[in-house]
């Protein structure tokens, strides 16, 4: 049984459809990149996996349970974790205060302070900072620590590379082998295409809210995802 | 030296102002929820320890084991039922649902209790005094309500500092949808914060019944006192409430002082200054988010 089905899903932002029937499957322990330009409605399926949007049709199913109707505060405890677009870090709590908030659902596992500060060395210099004094790369590193904080079943990933220096883009993908390791599986959305191959077992790629090509990595040529990338 | 006598009485009356602001403060700065009914439910909780001294004649202190529980349920099914609905909405919905129920609470008062005003009786504790020097004495009772606003501010804050739901309000405060992220389920964190708050207003109210003469319509005056401790010490920021109160406080008694009607008036007018030089207060919270 896969742990994450997206089933034929319509969503909707007011009068404004943003996906159109739209299907994924993850099994366990997979990483799934799902790509495509501005609009493609990437973060939507991520927000409509999380929660934050609820699909017109279609199904979710997490685990062989349909979560359709469950809010996003109860899909945690669930083993469902989103770094969001953007990074939203508690400004006025200091990084490792936003560590601690991403606990609040205490699903026990591998992650600890402890554990997340040996993974993100750069997080345990900078812990007392407030969340607004954070820079952008510790910002988005204390924000995957403080998704994983509640020991995720799955772990969704919103445009981790934006806004981000190339040097601080590797260094905070780095940590994604060790995340793997214990068995989560990850959903990334990226627009740097070739970020999301390098970390991915599987690559699907949207377009204006429809899936146009997916597949491995090592089967699609760049021409191909170039083509379905801008629709041409 | 009756101008140091003034300003230790401002102080003194600054603690009441801060006890009184605290659950406004508290509520504004967790849900940016401005609470219109904070005085009408102030008065209530002075009716309600009135009603338990007299028909029961239990002392005075003792009806807060009784008027502060009922009060933080009041403020908890208050936020389950009405305010939590009225925020989804538009932002005027819960400046308008709050200034309805301060109406009806008004009226329910004036039904109940008549326009009469009205007071808790402490006994001889009312008129006690310690002298400090020659020419200040302060009240045993005023003081009692000083350290008890002081310390509320304190352990409140204190509260949002160290504990974990502490941590999550101010989590919350910051990204309601990240915070829901995080497994926090905000409709219980504000209902929480608002039973707290309005656990406090009962506290306030009845010090403020025993404090001074009150009837049904007093919590109008209460919730403008209040109102201007949170300005001017800084919107979301529970210090500033204790500094706003203590400021309006001195403003009110020196001005009184000075000007001997006109006391409130210099409250209002340094209210104003503040609005209009420093909007965001005199202590904001460092961080806005």
């Amino acid at each position: 049984m896969p742990l994450l089905e997206v089933e034929n899903i319509d969503v909707f932002y007011g009068d404004v459809q943003a996906i159109f029937g739209l299907s994924l499957t993850i099994e366990e322990g997979q990483t799934l990149a799902v790509i495509g330009a501005n609009g493609a409605g990437k973060s939507t399926l991520l927000k409509s996996i999380a929660g934050l949007c609820s699909p017109a049709t279609g199904e979710i199913r997490f685990n062989g349970e349909r979560i359709n109707d469950v809010p996003p505060h109860r899909r945690v405890p669930l083993g469902i974790a989103l770094t969001p677009e953007g990074r939203r870090i508690f400004p006025s709590l200091t990084l490792e205060e936003n560590l601690l908030v991403g606990a609040h659902s205490k699903r026990s596992g591998h992650w600890n302070l402890a554990t997340l500060y040996d993974t993100f060395p750069l997080l345990a210099d900078r812990k007392n900072r407030l969340g607004t004094n954070a820079s952008g790369g510790e910002q988005q590193a204390a924000a995957i620590a403080r998704a994983l904080m509640s020991n995720p079943r799955i772990l969704l990933l919103d445009e981790v590379s934006l806004g981000l220096a190339p040097v601080v883009v590797e260094q905070i993908y780095s940590a994604l082998p060790a995340i793997v390791e214990q068995g989560t599986t990850v959903l990334v959305v990226e627009q740097d295409v070739n970020q999301a191959m390098k970390v991915s077992d599987r690559v699907q790629c949207l377009l204006d809210g429809r899936t146009v090509l997916e597949g491995k990595p090592s089967e699609l040529s760049r021409e191909r995802i170039a083509s379905a990338f801008f629709g041409i | 030296m009756q101008w140091a006598n003034a300003i230790v009485q401002g102080v003194i009356l600054g603690g009441l102002y801060a006890l009184l602001a605290a659950g406004l403060s508290l509520m504004f700065g967790v849900m940016r929820l401005v609470n219109l009914a904070h005085g009408a439910l102030a008065i209530v909780a002075a009716y309600m320890g009135m009603v338990l001294v007299n028909k029961t004649g239990i002392p005075p202190f003792a009806t807060l084991l009784i008027v502060v529980p009922v009060m933080a349920l009041v403020g908890w099914v208050l936020q389950r039922t009405l305010l939590n609905t009225a925020l989804n909405r538009q932002a005027l919905a819960p400046i308008l649902v709050t200034f309805g129920l301060a109406v009806i609470l008004q009226n329910l008062m004036l039904e109940l209790f008549t326009a009469d005003n009205q007071s808790i009786d402490v006994g001889s504790l009312a008129g006690a005094s310690i002298q400090i020097t020659p020419d200040i004495a302060v009240g045993v009772f005023p003081l009692i309500t000083f350290v008890v606003g002081v310390f509320v501010i304190a352990a409140l804050q204190l509260y949002l500092a160290k504990t974990t739901t502490g941590r999550a309000m101010r989590a919350t405060s910051d990204d309601r949808e990240a915070a829901q992220l995080m497994g926090i389920d905000h409709r219980h964190i504000y209902a929480l914060a608002t039973a707290i708050a309005v656990g406090l207003v009962g506290l306030a109210g009845v010090f403020l019944g025993v404090r001074t003469q009150f009837n049904p319509t007093f919590g109008d005056v209460t919730l403008i006192f209040a109102f201007e401790a949170v300005i001017i010490g800084g919107l979301g920021s529970l210090w500033g409430t204790l500094w706003g109160g203590i400021i309006l406080g001195v403003a009110q008694v020196v001005g009184a002082q000075a000007f001997p009607s006109s006391g409130v008036l210099l409250g209002h007018i340094v209210f104003l200054l503040v609005l209009a030089f420093r909007p965001t207060g005199l202590f904001p919270k460092v961080v806005n988010g």
